[in-house]
């Protein structure tokens, strides 16, 4: 998924090879990761698709069912996974996702400490903003859900910037070999104040820290808890609002006065009214409208940040 | 003075760029250090000269010398800076934060604001400066000589004590100037020079454009380099941001406040939009069709703008906080020690080389942050110039041309995935008993428009 090596650039209009990740997209609400394995069908609604039809052409091409139904291949992305990926636990989105590393000040090079692993929703994005040559080590106490975001880091390419453990970080802390040496530490536990003390040993001077939680009586006592060794905390809320667009054709009505001459346009109805005025409409323009969806996520969670004194 | 590592430094040193946080987000200022630069706070001059080899974060105070000369020197809090809102504005009323919450017995009914209830003197302030009292001492003092003092409640205390440590004793944060510092700042003061760009819609294009290392970007940055910035930043020396433009190369005055390696500042180039349009063959012949005019105009933009920069409200540098153009002015004219070039080679012109070569295989991605050019007609160039599969994003102010480009964009079966969306971002005050949303906020970051291009049919 990232170009990790120089020689490997996605820039490069890149076809599709035999073992390669695609993210089949059907439509925008509809999409799924499959590895293209020759001899391999992908069965949806739309049709029986062959993976060998998909080898060769190049990422973003249209490809067809034996029905005629048709899919997009896409070359996978963070923001792509996080849209497909597997939910073995609640996920962070976009916009959280976008706001932890730009606030963090997450650049290639640095070494990221996040727990709990959870999905690796957020790992992805964190590992494609410390590469090539930066580190995240991810830490989840649940041992089968570590092992399927290890498998999933695998199966997107990206295990060589990521090093997922089991570990109780609420009970034991970051392992020590990492004191002083994180550049950010991002937590996503039940009981972040538990780990805040530990995430203070391993950051460097002016490192900083994020804690992600639903609930505001969490941010409290992280809150409380991060006062004795950070400054600069601050906590916020991330939502996006996202719009629909279409083409209205909408007619206009006039209220012609008595000798109906007014107006330059040809009119196309005229209607006589009880009142004697005529209602007259012109041909309608049509123009793109655009309003807000009815439904939104309303809260994800709370984002305190903080920096290492 | 570029080490590879720039990004990673937690120390400042000569030559760095910084971002001074005075009185806590009071003023804000961009400043290169050097042993010759100042700055002036109040009615006073001092030297910068300390706060090299410091670490990023470490809080200075202004202070006088036995001989008057102003100075700064490091600052231990005794307390810890949080988002405490309420003091800052003081809009709680005193009953609804003391009384019930905390059981102060004390209130506000007795206190009458008369000016007589200080006696110390500004006479008097002078001279315990003279015989070099700090800030604190005299802060202290006018504590002691409040007749009213006693009788506030806590937070009226706090509130009093902040006001004179503001004027008495101002407090100077160093930050590192870093895509979120340098973004938040100008939406701060500046918001007019980066197309009121808010921190977390920056953050979401940089996302939706899948900035990545080893990736060549596209930007249309209009908005003063902080994109350009921002993309070389995430890019840590690898891959390309090359920076297309219309006509004459916009300025990118804001790149040079990051503090980007040379090896990251290489990796900034800039080409005209019809250099990247025009077919292979006739560049060649024609190479230098950029000509020497943009050329020099671009240099000379590069060096005379000077490397520090100053937005601030206040009235003391008659500079009005929306005067886009102003920055030069406010840096030349109050820090004119400052005016030092550093020859950062960031935008150069992109080769016919690699231009050839985006030319065969395509951009990575597509980010766009240009207020005043018309978004369809840009993006039916731009989006052939990008590899199938590509994400782009697009930002802008007004929902409407997003709209119109997205509807096109669905009809011309050019890309997939396409959503506008807009950023909503709220801070909270976090205080025991006392948490609530900021009583302020941005009510508006901006739209983005973003999407997959998929291969023509
Ligand atoms: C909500 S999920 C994290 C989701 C993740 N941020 C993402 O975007 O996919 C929280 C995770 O924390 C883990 N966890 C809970 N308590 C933990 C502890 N004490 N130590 C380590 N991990 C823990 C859980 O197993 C769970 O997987």
């Amino acid at each position: 998924m990232l170009a990790i090596d120089s020689t490997r650039k996605m820039s490069f209009n890149r076809t599709i090879s035999n073992g390669d990740l695609a993210i089949v997209y059907a439509r925008h609400d509809n999409m799924k990761p499959v590895t293209v394995s020759e001899g391999s069908v992908l069965q949806n609604r739309f049709g029986v698709f062959k993976h060998s039809d998909w080898i060769g052409k190049s990422f973003g091409s249209k490809v067809f069912s034996n029905k005629g139904g048709f899919v997009y291949l896409l070359a996978p992305t963070p923001e792509l996974w996080t849209l497909v990926l597997s939910h073995r636990t609640q996920i962070l989105y976009i916009a959280d996702i976008s706001f932890v590393v730009m606030y963090l000040e997450i650049v290639p090079g640095f070494v990221v400490l996040e727990s709990g692993t959870g999905s690796g929703s957020l790992t992805t994005s964190l590992a494609r903003a410390v590469a090539p040559t930066g580190h995240v080590y991810t830490f989840d106490f649940h041992e089968q859900r570590s092992g399927s975001a290890r498998d999933d880091f695998e199966k997107i390419g990206i295990s060589s910037l990521v090093t997922a453990g089991v570990r109780d970080i609420q009970g034991e802390g970051f392992p020590e070999e990492f004191a002083g040496l994180a550049d950010a530490v991002f937590l996503d536990l039940p009981q972040p104040w538990l780990a805040i003390p530990s995430a203070a040993k391993m950051l460097r001077h002016d490192g900083t820290l994020c804690s992600f939680s639903p609930c505001i009586e969490q941010v409290q006592r992280s809150c409380e808890t991060m006062q004795s060794n950070f400054t600069d905390i601050r906590t916020f809320e991330v939502l996006l609002r996202t719009y629909e667009v279409r083409e209205g054709k909408m007619e206009s009505l006039e209220i012609d006065g008595d000798d109906g001459s007014n107006g330059s346009l040809p009119p196309c109805k005229r209607r006589q009214r009880s009142d004697g005025a005529s209602v007259v409409s012109y041909p309608s323009s049509s123009s793109v409208m655009a309003r807000p969806c009815g439904e939104a996520r309303g809260h994800t969670g709370y984002l305190t940040f903080a920096r290492l004194n | 003075m570029c080490s590879s590592e720039n990004n990673k430094k937690r120390v400042t040193w000569e030559g760095c760029s910084v971002l001074l946080d005075i009185n806590d987000g009071d003023r804000l200022v961009f400043a290169r250090l050097s042993p010759a630069a100042k700055l002036k706070i109040g009615n006073k001059n001092c030297s910068l000269q300390p706060l090299i080899g410091c670490p990023f974060g470490t809080v200075f105070q202004l202070d006088t010398s036995s001989d008057g000369a102003p100075f700064l020197s490091p600052f231990q809090p005794k307390g810890n800076i949080n988002n405490t809102e309420d003091i800052k504005d003081g809009r709680f009323q005193a009953e609804s934060k003391d009384g019930p919450l905390t059981g102060e017995l004390r209130d506000n009914r007795s206190l009458i604001d008369n000016n007589t209830a200080q006696s110390l003197t500004g006479e008097d302030i002078e001279d315990m400066r003279r015989q070099g009292a700090k800030g604190d001492e005299i802060i202290e003092a006018l504590i002691a000589n409040s007749a009213t003092f006693d009788k506030k409640t806590s937070f009226s205390q706090e509130k009093y004590r902040l006001k004179k440590q503001k004027k008495y004793a101002p407090k100077v944060l160093i930050r590192r100037p870093v895509a979120r510092s340098i973004c938040e700042a100008y939406f701060m003061k500046h918001p007019l020079k980066i197309g009121f760009l808010r921190v977390d819609t920056l953050s979401l294009l940089l996302s939706m454009a899948n900035v990545s290392s080893n990736s060549d970007i596209l930007v249309v940055d209009m908005v003063g380099g902080l994109l350009t910035g921002a993309v070389a930043e995430r890019l840590g020396g690898t891959g390309f941001v090359c920076n297309s433009y219309l006509g004459k190369a916009p300025s990118m005055d804001i790149v040079r406040i990051f503090n980007l390696s040379d090896e990251i500042c290489k990796r900034i180039v800039r080409s005209s939009i019809s250099d990247l349009l025009s077919q292979k063959e006739s560049s060649q012949q024609n190479p230098k069709h950029d000509d020497g005019s943009v050329e020099s105009q671009l240099n000379n933009q590069m060096c005379a703008s000077v490397s520090m920069e100053e937005i601030s409200h206040s009235s003391e540098n008659g500079i009005s906080d929306l005067g886009a153009d102003n920055a030069e002015n406010i840096e030349s004219s109050t820090f004119p020690a400052l005016r030092a070039c550093k020859a950062i080679k960031a935008g150069e012109k992109a080769s016919q080389e690699i231009i050839d070569s985006w030319k065969e295989n395509g951009f990575s991605s597509l980010i766009i942050a240009a207020p005043d050019l018309d978004t369809w007609t840009l993006i039916k160039d731009l989006l052939p110039l990008l590899s199938n599969s590509a994400p782009f994003a697009i930002y802008h102010q007004y929902l409407q041309p997003l709209a119109t480009c997205m509807h096109n964009l669905q009809l011309e079966k050019m890309a997939i995935g396409l959503q506008i969306t807009e950023p909503w971002l709220r801070e909270y005050q976090v205080l025991p008993s006392r948490t609530h949303p900021c009583m302020q906020m941005s009510a508006f970051g901006g739209y983005i428009l973003s999407g997959t291009k998929i291969c023509s049919s």
